[in-house]
This record gives C-alpha cells, sequence and structure tokens, in this order.
C-alpha cells in the first residue's frame, strides 16, 4: 500500500514502494526485537542501556514523501496500553510515583510499604540511573523490590515496566508502587500504564514549581505535599503552592504529609484503598462475566 | 536529557517505518511541535543532530512546525488561543481552561529514498 502524502507536491517522484529496485537487495538486518541494544541482567535488578538501534543502508534511489503522522511517544504508548491490559486483568492498582531527585519518594515508599504490607500485598519497583540503594532499602522492610537501572535514561519507559513486572510478579489484587527517575520533566510524557501518576512536592523545594514543570502537573492525579514537618522552620506558601498547582490541574487531589514525621499519611492510605478497591470491584466484575459466559456455554450443552 | 530520549524515540520511529515503507534513508523529517509541548525545538534539532549520525536519517534535515496552543474555555464556551498552560483565558480571565491544541509531538511526514 502506498500511503504517500496528500500533500500535492509534483516535484517528489511517487513511487510505489514495493516497486522500488533497491540495488543493494534488502539484506540488511532488522532483527533486533524493540529491546534496548545493551540490556542484561543482573541476578534480580534489571540494567538497561539506551540508544536506538542502528541501521546503515546506502540506497540509490528517487526521493519520495511519506506521510507519517504519527506521535514521537505512539510505540511507547502501545506498550502502556499493554501494560495496562495486564495489570488490569490481574487486579494491580500501579501507581507511577514522581518527583524532583530527594523530593522524599523512597523515604515515602518504605514507610507506606511498611504500613500498607500487612492489609495486602505490595511491591515496588524502584527506576534509578545508576544505584539500586533504594530497592535495598525496600527489600530491607520485607517488601519485594525490583530495581531498574535506566542508565543514560532519565525515565522509566513502558518497556521497562514491562520486563520489571514480568520479573518482579506482583501478586494478583496488589498494590505496585513505581518510583520513577527523580525528573519532573520526561516521566511526564511516558506512560507506563499505571492508573494514576502521583507527584510528589517537598516544601524545601520552591512554590512555584507546578508553574515550572506544567506537564508533570497537568499528567499527576495525586499530588503530595511532603516533609511538612519542616514547614515551621520554612518560609513556604503552601496556600500559594497549592493555588498554582490547581491552576495547572484542577482535578488534582492533594494531600499534605510527612513520611518522616507521619502526619498526613492515613489520607494517602485511604486514597490508595479507594483507588485499590476500584480496582478489585472492575476486576471481579469482569471475572464474574467470563463465569457466566462459561455457564451459559456449559447450560447449552 | 528530554530531548535525548525523544531523538531516540523519533529514530526508532524512522527504523520501524524504514520496514513498513520500504525506504533506506531519510532526507527530511518534518516535526510538528505544539507550543504547550515541553519540547524545545532548537534542543530537538540540537540532538536530533547529534544522534543521526550511523543511522538512516544521516545527513538529514529537520523542519520544525511549531503549532499555536489552543484551550476552550467553560466559561465562555469557545475556543481561545492560549500561550502557556497556566494562563488564564485572554477572553473572560476564566481560569476553566481545558487545553485542546499545542501539545502535539509528532513526526508528520518524511522525505526518503
Ligand atoms: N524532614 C523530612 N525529611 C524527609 C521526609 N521525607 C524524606 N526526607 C528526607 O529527604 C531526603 C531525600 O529522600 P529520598 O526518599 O531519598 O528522596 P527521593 O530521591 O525522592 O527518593 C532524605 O534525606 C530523607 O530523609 C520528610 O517527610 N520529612
Ligand atoms: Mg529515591
Ligand atoms: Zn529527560
Ligand atoms: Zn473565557
Amino acid at each position: 500500500m502506498c500511503t504517500v502524502c496528500g500533500c500535492g507536491s509534483e516535484t517528489h517522484s511517487h513511487d510505489h514502494p514495493h516497486d522500488h529496485d533497491h540495488g543493494h537487495g534488502h539484506g540488511h538486518d532488522h532483527d533486533h526485537d524493540h529491546d534496548h541494544d545493551h540490556d542484561h541482567d543482573h541476578g534480580r535488578d534489571l540494567h538497561f542501556g539506551t540508544g536506538p538501534a542502528r541501521a546503515h543502508v546506502p540506497g540509490m534511489t528517487q526521493s519520495r514523501l511519506v506521510s507519517i503522522e504519527q506521535d514521537i511517544l505512539a510505540h511507547n504508548d502501545a506498550l502502556a496500553a499493554e501494560n495496562r491490559e495486564i495489570l488490569r486483568d490481574k487486579g494491580i492498582l500501579a501507581l507511577n510515583l514522581v518527583s524532583s531527585p530527594g523530593s522524599g519518594k523512597t523515604t515515602l515508599l518504605c514507610r507506606t510499604a511498611g504500613d500498607l504490607k500487612g492489609r495486602f500485598a505490595v511491591s515496588v519497583i524502584e527506576g534509578d540511573q545508576q544505584t539500586s540503594f533504594d530497592a535495598d532499602r525496600i527489600r530491607a522492610i520485607g517488601v519485594p523490590a525490583l530495581q531498574v537501572n535506566t542508565g543514560k535514561g532519565c525515565h522509566l519507559d513502558a518497556q521497562m515496566v514491562r520486563r520489571a513486572i514480568d520479573k518482579l510478579a506482583p501478586a494478583d489484587d496488589s498494590v505496585l508502587f513505581i518510583e520513577n527517575v527523580g525528573n519532573l520533566v520526561c516521566p511526564a510524557g511516558f506512560d507506563l500504564g499505571e492508573a494514576a501518576k502521583v507527584v510528589i512536592l517537598s516544601v524545601t523545594e520552591g512554590e512555584d514549581k507546578p508553574l515550572k514543570y506544567p506537564d508533570m502537573f497537568a499528567a499527576a492525579k495525586v499530588l503530595l505535599l511532603t516533609k511538612t514537618d519542616l514547614l515551621p522552620h520554612l518560609s513556604f506558601d503552601v496556600e500559594r503552592c497549592l493555588g498554582y498547582a490547581r491552576k495547572i490541574n484542577p482535578a488534582l487531589a492533594v494531600m499534605r504529609l510527612s513520611a518522616t514525621g507521619g502526619e498526613g499519611l492515613e489520607a494517602w492510605y485511604d486514597w490508595i484503598a479507594e483507588r485499590r478497591r476500584q480496582v478489585l470491584a472492575a476486576r471481579a466484575a469482569a471475572l464474574e462475566a467470563k463465569l457466566d459466559a462459561v455457564r451459559n456455554a456449559l447450560n447449552r450443552g | 536529557m528530554h530531548e535525548m530520549s525523544l531523538t531516540e524515540g523519533i529514530l526508532q520511529m524512522l527504523e520501524d517505518q524504514a520496514k513498513a515503507q520500504a525506504f533506506s534513508r531519510v532526507l527530511t523529517i518534518w516535526l510538528e511541535i505544539g507550543e504547550l509541548s515541553t519540547v524545545d525545538p532548537d534542543a530537538l534539532t540540537f540532538c536530533f543532530e547529534a544522534l543521526r549520525s550511523g543511522t538512516l536519517a544521516d545527513g538529514a534535515r529537520v523542519e520544525i512546525i511549531r503549532l499555536p496552543g489552543q484551550a476552550f474555555c467553560m466559561d465562555c464556551a469557545r475556543t481561545v488561543r492560549l500561550a502557556q498552560r497556566y494562563d488564564s483565558c485572554p477572553d473572560c480571565g476564566g481560569d476553566s481552561l481545558q487545553v485542546t491544541g499545542g501539545d502535539e509531538m509528532r513526526v508528520k511526514e518524511l522525505e526518503v529514498e
């Protein structure tokens, strides 16, 4: 099928692709499987190099225009949709935690996972560029965790999370926390298949961060304002900060908490529990529909 | 760097398209980048020029088409121009805006051989 552009430019020849005479016989190798090139496994963690597959093909054909009309992130979006389906089928609530470096993601996750693990199964995917310290901190409290090192990559992508899910194998009907690489830019654009992005902002940062990183605050469903135990020592204007955040995203749920002091955690846990109930209710309904279909088939003989 | 990973996504897409649409070299690439997207066009061009060598887009020209920011204002019930995500409605000053355009990051078209 010729999907040549409709631009009407007559200066380009619109050859049918399959009629092309490729003198080099099209023998170039494209057998990479869309995985990143330099992946390797180190025990229980995943490490990713970055960089696209390379091809080197000299061509001596006439130029033509081809219409693409594809989102730059289309490939990631498709993989994320698959992740979302896998997670939904297993009844897993996946939350993607994003923030600047040092805002307190790991500290909050340690506390949250530790407090919730008695109520339901939890596990954690830890994204970081180099180290595995964060996953070690989670495992130390007896919660399954997998470190994903992104190498040069400044964010997790759907492919990395897919492989992490396969390896970590979170329990059905559990809660999976994903700590993204500390960065408020790229993770906004890379869907992982999560139920919600949770953006964490600590009171030691600037009040105007929502305005500086509007995409992230627009993409998130929840804002956790952390380290509130430090407020008495700072001149951080909470209302001004939250005003900015709501201006970017009027639907944003906002909670204030301290991971070290403990205040505000109950509201966060309630929010998680409520979201989990919704995921489980949807799964129960889907399973019932399946069961009905099987029973109907059985009754029909 | 944000634009680096986007460029890698673009190069991957070119590889996929090269197979699907049977071309072996990209001469020009037209990108649509909305004003409200986080992409800086100059940085993207810079990254593309840094990463393209050795790929099928070696030496390819990048043309960036800027798309204007647009939002639907719930208060005046129409589409208005939006220069930045956190701006208020230029007509009524309202804050109930739904972004409807300008966050695009698309590969529009290629000149190939
Ligand atoms: N006072 C206070 N410090 C915190 C809180 N949460 C995290 N921190 C500190 O902030 C620093 C960075 O935390 P970390 O969890 O590693 O941040 P991450 O880079 O987002 O994972 C550490 O020194 C933590 O002890 C909090 O609620 N209150
Ligand atoms: Mg951390
Ligand atoms: Zn980045
Ligand atoms: Zn208006």
